[in-house]
């Protein structure tokens, strides 16, 4: 059966997606969790079919400042990866690659942004690898591109890209816990409906 | 009393008196306040995409197009009792919200001709605009006067 929407998934299809979410999230974080020596957990992570302003709001409502990290990919399943890093988890990476935690998120130097970018293509990497092993495909990782601004601005740019056909967005959505106080950061995993359904046949469950 | 009418994206809202519209985090999308100044009849929409036309599924919202959402607005707010001649437009948004050599995914430009499109069709003047660049506004629109006030993280907030 082909998927025509995001809201036509199953139950069992839901499942693959949320075990897809934990197996390349996993792979992220354990990247992610030996770059700057701490214990970084995830959580359960969450299927949501969601449209534009709620997905918003799952994330953490319009007008949170947050660091978006956007990483199209390509291949057999396009769309694309987004890491929303906190205030913490960014002074916690910047601190790791230069000994000294920023000022404020506005005041970044060009260094302090593209180590950042760097993490952003680590985790992107691993979280793709481990996918691509899972179902034997192919997956490209184009650059990643960095902001910091409002969430609800940043969200805009899957909800245009992938939101066209329909008024939803389809994400994995994975909550990073670091040190066990909760840095609320996530990782979100955006397929296109025509490469769900490829992802889906791969996985043995279209 | 008036009241806070949040508009959400791909959504538009009217108000009139002492409302308050609202509108969170534009990134490439635009924001369009309508003011007509002789009923305080207002309206304010948040469009994420150009054109409806090339959408072949039918089944998705009106009020996310520049092409669609803006004279469904005005004719709500004609329906109201507005004075289409007196009616005025600011605009926001159409930022770039992450800066790729990959010029396809620039919506923001397309979104802000579209919309100047759709009101010149409608013979709406913009009489002020905040638009472009790369970062994310939000809107605030008083029905009772007319002002408009765009916030963001990076460069504070001001009236257009």
């Amino acid at each position: 059966m082909s998927i025509g929407k995001y809201e036509d998934l199953n139950d069992m299809q839901i499942d693959v997606l949320k075990e897809v979410g934990n197996i390349g999230s996993g792979n992220a974080t354990t990247a992610l969790s030996s770059m700057v020596g701490k214990m970084i957990d995830i959580q359960v992570p969450q299927v949501e079919v969601l449209d534009f302003n709620d997905a918003i709001e799952a994330v953490g409502g319009p007008e949170k400042v947050i660091a978006g990290i956007l990483i199209r990919i390509n291949g057999d399943i396009d769309g694309m990866i987004m890491f929303l890093f906190e205030q913490n988890l960014i002074s916690l990476i910047v601190e790791t690659f230069f000994g000294t935690k920023p000022q404020d998120i506005f005041s970044l130097n060009e260094a302090e942004l593209s180590a950042l970018n760097e993490m952003g293509n680590i985790m992107a990497g691993s979280y793709v690898n481990a996918i691509s092993q899972l179902a034997g495909m192919t997956i490209d990782v184009e650059v990643p591109v960095m902001t910091i601004d409002m969430l609800g601005a940043i969200m805009s740019v899957p909800a245009v890209e992938m939101g066209e056909m329909g008024d939803k967005l389809l994400f994995i959505d994975n909550n990073m816990v670091i040190d066990s106080t909760s840095i609320q950061s996530k990782m979100l995993l955006l397929p296109t409906i025509d490469s769900l359904d490829h992802l889906l046949g791969k996985l043995g469950v279209a | 009393m008036g009241q806070k009418l949040i508009v959400g994206i791909s959504d538009w809202k009217v108000g009139k008196g002492d409302d308050i519209l609202v509108t969170y985090a534009l990134g490439s999308c635009i924001g369009t306040c309508l003011y007509d100044r002789t009923t305080g009849i207002s309206g304010l929409s948040h469009i994420m995409l150009p054109d409806s036309t090339s959408i072949i599924d039918g089944h998705t919202t009106r009020m996310k197009f520049a092409d669609t959402a803006l004279p469904d607005m005005l004719d709500r707010m004609r329906a109201m009792g507005a004075n289409t001649a007196a009616i005025k437009a600011k605009i926001a948004g159409g930022a770039v919200m992450f800066q790729t050599s990959n010029s396809k995914f620039n919506i923001g430009q397309r979104n802000i001709e579209a919309v100047k499109a759709a009101l010149a069709k409608l013979r709406i003047p913009i009489i002020a605009e905040d638009t472009g660049l790369n970062y994310g506004r939000t809107m605030t629109f008083w029905a009772e006067n007319g002002a408009v006030e765009i916030s963001s993280t990076i460069m504070g907030k001001k009236m257009i």
